[in-house]
């Protein structure tokens, strides 16, 4: 009974300190993105265009691929069960309102999770075992703005960007299925999706993308500044960051799903 | 000023934990402008911790350590920073960053604490570079070039900013023994140009010899002598002389004392 009052306790308190080192890294991240640079410490903005064209550019042409395969794989799927009902122009109204409130922006976040937060944790770990991160404490060099500011920047733009063109992407392959595959009319594909889609479908998406990019940098930048031990920790923490990540996305897209339902 | 009574860095009955391990016990060290001061002592005895003090690098659990004789331990994160601008470390591994070029990681700290001109700072990088004797690498990755030459570029980047003290992990640590010695060299050349204060950590006697105006020797967290070479070897203290002697300690005597020490700091 003892031992298992202390493992939860000791779980509750790794926790917690977890918690409040998430915390002061997110205050500190803001400082030095919003309110060092009013007092004139600029923005590495070089290094934040550098990785938002990693995050981002490099980003769409495997989301790209994989959100094109699944808008195909959802059209056929729904039109396994709509045919029955002699529904299949329906089947722009799932795969449009899917794409836009669900399955891009989760989609590219997992992706952007397992090819970027991973990376973002490999790279400040690797700086932690080489002594990189000391040897900017020791030149005066905040390891704040210096490593996590140009990645957050980056991330919090590069992950909406790449959600709306998933967005789009996935109605194409949908639509591609749907007209091609299963032989719905291409105008009335298009009336259907233009009729099924709100702006609130869009802000729904674009709310949780904004919010899966803040989990994806913080979550990788934390791990990150967690390695110890040289390349097993670097290793250990990488593959503990996307683990995390994905599960907070889960919790995070469960969350704005509920807030957004039915609006 | 009087290079004899002017102490550029004063620690001051420094204890540094681990948990409830003490690792540093009450150190006492003043450190002269101008000096190569050394660090000596057997792994894990808190060399490298008392240097990561020394940095700031970590916070003690009580103690001073005045830097000109301001008190670094107690400086918030801004005063840090703007002291730090006059310090510089070369690290065990040269810490180099490897994204960057050789040129770039020497001009990293200029670019950001200066708002000198980008042909000002090239100029600067290529005179730092020379002086260590790496004209010319400025467009080299850290991953070109060799040991050695990487603990050089590591040093120019330290000397960038012209501090008042550079600090030394265990400088010819993994380098053969002429690559070495021409590290030393180099370290006695800029003390001896500058008048640079250099604290070096090392337990390399070939080093020490070739570079060390004074000594602090320590043993478990203390200080167990502190001098000249001279000085230091004349003690009487059974760890000085066994660590001069180069004699190991007993057979099963270091396991029996590694077993300790983990007892010790469960």
């Amino acid at each position: 009974m003892s031992a298992i009052l202390g493992n939860t306790g000791r779980v509750t308190m790794n926790a917690l300190y977890a918690a409040s080192t998430v915390c002061v890294l997110m205050v500190d991240t803001l400082n030095w993105m919003i309110w060092q640079p009013l007092r004139g410490k600029g923005i590495r903005m070089r290094s934040a265009t550098e990785h938002f064209v990693e995050f981002g550019v490099r980003s769409v042409p495997i989301v790209g691929l994989i959100c094109a395969l699944i808008g195909v794989i959802m059209a056929l799927q729904a039109a396994y069960t709509l045919q029955k009902w002699g529904a299949t122009a329906l089947i722009a109204n799932l795969v449009g309102i899917s794409a836009l409130r669900e399955l891009a922006p989760l989609m590219t976040a997992i992706l952007i999770t397992g090819r970027c937060g991973s990376a973002i944790t490999a790279e400040i770990g690797t700086m932690k075992v080489a002594e990189e991160i000391d040897a900017l404490n020791v030149m005066g060099l905040n390891p704040t703005k210096f490593l996590v500011v140009p990645k957050f920047m980056a991330m919090f733009f590069a992950v909406p960007c790449v959600t709306v063109l998933a967005m789009f992407i996935m109605i194409m392959g949908g639509a591609f299925a749907g007209v091609v595959l299963v032989g719905v009319d291409p105008v009335v594909y298009y009336n259907q999706t233009a009729g099924a889609l709100t702006r609130m479908d869009l802000i729904s998406g674009l709310t949780k993308s904004v919010f899966f990019a803040v989990t994806i940098c913080w979550v990788g930048v934390y791990r990150g500044f967690r390695v110890s031990g040289g390349a097993e920790g670097v290793g250990r923490e990488t593959t503990s960051s996307v683990v995390t990540s994905i599960l907070i996305i889960i919790v995070v897209d469960l969350v704005w799903t509920s807030l957004f339902f039915a609006q | 000023m009087d290079k004899d009574t002017d102490n550029i860095l004063e620690v001051r009955d420094l204890v540094v934990k681990y948990g409830d391990r003490t690792v540093l016990d009450g150190i006492n060290i003043d450190i002269k402008r101008g000096e190569v001061f050394v660090i000596l002592g057997g792994s894990g005895c808190g060399k490298s911790t008392l240097l990561r003090n020394l940095v700031g690098l970590m916070r003690p659990h009580s103690g001073q350590i005045r830097y000109n004789g301001q008190d670094f331990t107690s400086m918030n994160d801004e005063e840090r920073v703007n002291t730090r601008k006059k310090m510089g470390m070369c690290f065990q591994g040269s810490a180099l960053f490897n994204s960057m070029t050789i040129g770039d990681n020497v001009a990293l700290p200029l670019r950001e604490h200066t708002s000198l001109e980008p042909s000002t700072i090239d100029i600067m990088t290529k005179i730092k570079l020379e002086l260590v004797g790496l004209g010319g690498f400025e467009n080299f990755m850290p991953a070109e070039l060799s040991g050695g030459m990487m603990k050089r570029a590591g040093l120019a980047r330290a000397m960038a900013m012209d501090p008042d003290i550079i600090f030394y992990d265990e400088p010819s640590a993994g380098l053969d023994p002429i690559v070495g010695a021409g590290l030393d060299m180099l370290i006695r050349k800029m003390q001896q140009t500058f008048n640079l204060t250099s604290v070096v950590v090392t337990h390399e006697m070939e080093s020490v010899k070739l570079i060390a105006d004074r000594i602090v020797m320590l043993d478990k967290g203390k200080v167990i002598g502190m001098g000249t070479l001279e000085e230091i070897m004349q003690t009487d203290h059974p760890f000085i002389e066994q660590f001069f002697a180069r004699r190991p300690d007993a057979e099963g005597e270091d396991t029996a004392k590694y077993l300790q020490s983990l007892t010790d700091s469960n």
